[in-house]
C-alpha cells in the first residue's frame, strides 16, 4: 500500500469519525501543549535571568548587608542586619589588593519634579564605577563625575523614559530637578536599555550616594559592587571581604556576597525542580493520552473486525493491516502535537505581550521531542489493538456477527 | 487449476471434533462454471473458505495452480488470494465510508499500484458493471442490486482467475439476484472461473458443473455422473 493512499484511507476513517477522533486529539494536544508551555516559561526564566546576570561581568561581587544563616537557596536580596553597611567599610573594600572599583548603591522611590511635572521614580545614590559595573551608557551629555565617596555634588543622570516625561521634546540636559528637599542638574541621559536586576533604568534618577543618604536621611548602604581585577582569586577575595568586614563590625559576620554563579547556581536548582515538574506532568498526560488511544483502538479493532477480514481476502497481508492502524495512530499523534504546539505557542505570544522582558519561548528540541514522546507513545499504545487486527484469522473476521451489515 | 487433495477441516465443539470437510478430493479446471449446494453444515461454505485460502485445511493438500498451499506462510496466502482470487459475499462486505468507486478501487490500493494505473482500470469496471451514474455514492445510497454489482466489481478490478460467490443473490430480491447471476456468468463466458454456493436450486441448475455435499463429502459431482452414465 502506498504511503498517499494510507494517508487518505486513514483520513476518511478519522473524518467519519469525528467525536472520537476530536477526542484523541485533544488528549494529544493538551499534553504536548503541557510540554512546550512549561519548557516555554522555564526557557524563558533562564534566559531573563542569564541576560540579567551578563550585565554584571563574571567578576563583579554584590555585597549586601545581613548574614543568610541557612545555606542553599537564594541568596536574600533585601538583607536585614543590625549593623549598617557604611561608605567607610567600602572605601576599606576599595583599598584592597584584588578590588579595581568599588560603587556603593542607596535606592529608593522619590518624587521627582521640574516645574509642573512631577512623578515617583526609582531613585540610586552610587558613583562613577557604578556605570562601568553596570555597563551603564550615557547617550547624551556624561556620566557623574569622579567623586570621592563622602563628597556630594548636585547633579544627577536620568534615564530616558524618565527625561521624555519630565521636559517632553525640550532639551533636558543642564536643567534642574527637584528630588524631595534637594535640586539637581542633568548631566547625562542614560542610553535606552531596559530593565536590569528588576530595575526599569529607563525611570532611573542616579545622584552622587552622599546626596542619595541626605535625600533618604540613612546612612546604610542598600548593596555594594566589588568589582575584581581578576578571576583567579575570586573565592580568596571573597574571603579577605568578609574577614575585612567582620573586623570593622566588631567581629560580626553581618554581611552577604553574592556572585554570578551563586546566583545562576540557585535558579539552576530551580530550573532543575521545573524540568522534573515538566517532565511528570507529560508523562501522566502521556499516559492518559496513551490508554485513551489503546482503548480507542481496541473498541475501533472490534468494529471493524468485518472490515479487517475483508481486507485480508482481499490480499492484504498482516502487515499492512497493522499498518493501518499504526498509521492512524500515527497521524492522530503528529496532528495533535501540533495543535498542541500551536497553542502553546499562541499562549507565549499573549505571556511575551504582557510580559515583555522575558523572553518566553519554547526551544525547538522541546517541540520536536513532545511531538517524537506523542508519536511513540500512540504507536506504544497502537501496537497491541494493531497486533490483534493483524492476527484474525480472515474467515472468523469476515463472519463477525456483532457488527452490522454492509 | 484447482486440486484437492483429501482436504481435512475439523472443529473441535465441545468434546466432539466436527468434520466440515472430510477427505475431499476434487479438481476444477481453468474457465470452470460450478454450483455447490447442500444443506446448512454441509460444508460448502468452509470448501469456499478453503478454496479462497482465507482457511487452512486440517490435513490434505490444496494445489492452486500447481502451488502447494497448506505449507504457505500468511503472507504468501494473502498474495496469492491477491493475484488468483476475487470474492463476492452474501452480505456485499462493501465499507460504508468509502464510495462505490472507491470500494472498487480498494484492492488496487492494498496491492500498491499508482494511482495513474488505478484510474483506467478502475473505470473499465464501472463502465463493464453499468455503474457510472452511481460511482460517486456511498453503499447506503445504492440497492441491493447494486451493492452486489459493486462488490463484484471490487472482485474482478484485480482480474483474478477465480472468483468464488458465496450466496451472492441471498439478499437479492428475483430480479436483481437474476441480474447478479447473469453478470457473473457473463464474467465467467469472459474466461474466469465461477464456483457459487447457493441453496437456490434455480441459480444451482445453471451452472454447467453442479456439487452437492453432505456431510463434509461431496455427495454428488455432475461431471462425474455425467462421466459414469456414459460408461454405464
Amino acid at each position: 500500500m502506498r504511503a498517499i493512499d494510507l494517508i487518505a484511507f486513514n483520513l476518511k476513517l478519522i473524518e467519519r469519525q469525528r467525536l472520537r477522533s476530536a477526542m484523541l486529539l485533544a488528549a494529544i494536544a493538551i499534553s504536548v501543549m503541557a510540554i512546550n508551555l512549561l519548557t516555554g516559561i522555564g526557557e524563558g526564566g533562564k534566559q531573563f535571568v542569564l541576560a540579567e546576570f551578563n550585565l554584571l561581568g563574571k567578576n563583579v561581587l554584590i555585597m549586601l548587608p545581613g548574614k543568610k544563616e541557612t545555606t542553599g537557596g537564594i541568596p536574600p536580596l533585601t538583607g536585614e542586619a543590625t549593623r549598617d553597611l557604611t561608605l567607610r567599610d567600602a572605601e576599606a573594600i576599595a583599598r584592597l589588593g584584588n578590588v579595581s572599583a568599588v560603587a556603593p548603591l542607596i535606592a529608593g522611590k522619590m518624587e521627582i519634579s521640574h516645574g509642573q511635572l512631577s512623578r515617583e521614580a526609582f531613585t540610586m545614590g552610587s558613583n562613577r564605577a557604578f556605570f562601568d559595573i553596570r555597563q551603564l551608557e550615557v547617550a547624551q551629555g556624561k556620566a557623574l563625575p569622579q567623586l570621592p565617596f563622602e563628597q556630594s555634588q548636585a547633579v544627577c543622570v536620568i534615564g530616558s523614559k524618565l527625561r521624555k516625561e519630565l521636559f517632553g521634546p525640550k532639551p533636558a540636559l543642564g536643567q534642574w530637578l527637584r528630588a524631595g528637599d534637594s535640586r539637581f542638574r542633568v548631566i547625562g541621559i542614560l542610553k535606552d536599555k531596559g530593565e536590569g536586576l528588576g530595575f526599569d533604568m529607563n525611570e532611573a534618577i542616579i545622584v552622587p550616594v552622599a546626596n542619595a543618604q541626605a535625600l533618604f536621611n540613612q546612612e546604610g548602604l542598600f548593596r555594594v559592587f566589588i568589582e575584581l581585577r581578576s578571576l583567579d582569586g575570586l573565592q580568596k577575595s571573597q574571603q579577605r571581604i568578609v574577614a575585612l568586614l567582620k573586623e570593622r563590625h566588631e567581629g560580626e559576620e553581618d554581611v552577604t556576597i553574592i556572585t554570578q554563579d551563586s546566583l545562576l547556581s540557585a535558579f539552576e536548582n530551580i530550573l532543575n525542580t521545573l524540568t522534573l515538574a515538566v517532565a511528570g506532568i507529560a508523562g501522566i498526560s502521556m499516559l492518559v493520552a496513551g490508554i485513551l488511544i489503546m482503548n480507542v483502538s481496541l473498541i475501533a479493532v472490534s468494529q471493524r473486525t468485518r472490515e479487517i477480514g475483508l481486507l485480508k481476502a482481499l490480499g492484504c497481508p498482516a502487515r499492512t493491516v497493522a499498518l493501518i492502524f499504526l498509521s492512524e495512530a500515527c497521524i492522530m499523534a503528529l496532528s495533535g502535537a501540533l495543535i498542541g504546539i500551536f497553542i502553546s505557542e499562541a499562549l507565549l505570544y499573549v505571556a511575551r505581550g504582557l510580559y515583555p522582558t522575558i523572553p518566553f519561548t519554547t526551544p525547538l528540541w522541546a517541540q520536536l521531542g513532545s511531538a517524537l514522546i506523542a508519536t511513540v507513545t500512540a504507536l506504544l499504545f497502537a501496537a497491541i489493538p494493531a497486533r490483534k487486527a493483524a492476527n484474525m484469522a480472515p474467515v472468523d473476521a469476515l463472519l463477525d456477527k456483532k457488527a452490522g451489515q454492509a | 487449476m484447482i486440486e484437492l487433495q483429501q482436504l481435512c477441516r475439523s472443529f473441535q465443539v465441545g468434546d466432539q471434533c466436527v468434520h466440515a470437510l472430510d477427505h475431499l478430493d476434487l479438481k476444477i479446471a481453468r474457465g470452470e462454471y460450478l454450483s455447490v449446494m447442500g444443506p446448512s453444515g454441509s460444508g460448502k461454505s468452509t470448501l469456499l473458505n478453503m478454496l479462497g485460502l482465507l482457511d487452512k485445511p486440517s490435513a490434505g493438500e490444496y494445489w492452486l495452480n500447481q502451488t502447494a498451499t497448506s505449507q504457505l506462510n500468511e503472507e504468501a496466502l494473502a498474495t496469492l488470494r491477491r493475484q488468483y482470487i476475487g470474492f463476492v459475499f452474501q452480505s456485499y462486505h462493501l465499507i460504508p465510508r468509502l464510495t462505490a468507486r472507491e470500494n472498487i478501487e480498494l484492492p488496487l490500493i492494498l496491492a500498491g499500484i499508482a494511482p495513474k494505473q488505478r484510474r483506467p482500470l478502475v473505470d473499465k469496471v464501472i463502465t463493464r458493471l453499468a455503474l457510472t451514474d452511481r460511482a460517486s455514492h456511498a453503499p447506503n445510497q445504492l440497492s441491493g442490486g447494486q451493492r452486489q454489482r459493486v462488490a463484484i466489481g471490487r472482485a474482478i478490478v484485480m482480474k483474478p482467475e477465480l472468483l468464488l460467490a458465496d450466496e451472492p443473490t441471498g439478499n437479492l430480491d428475483s430480479v436483481s439476484g437474476r441480474e447478479v447471476i447473469e453478470l457473473l456468468e457473463e464474467l465467467n463466458d469472459e474466461g474466469i472461473t465461477l464456483l457459487v454456493v447457493t441453496h437456490d436450486q434455480a441459480i444451482g441448475d445453471r451452472a454447467r458443473r453442479e456439487l452437492k455435499m453432505i456431510d463434509g463429502r461431496i455427495a454428488s459431482d455432475s461431471a462425474n455422473q455425467t462421466i459414469s452414465s456414459i460408461g454405464s
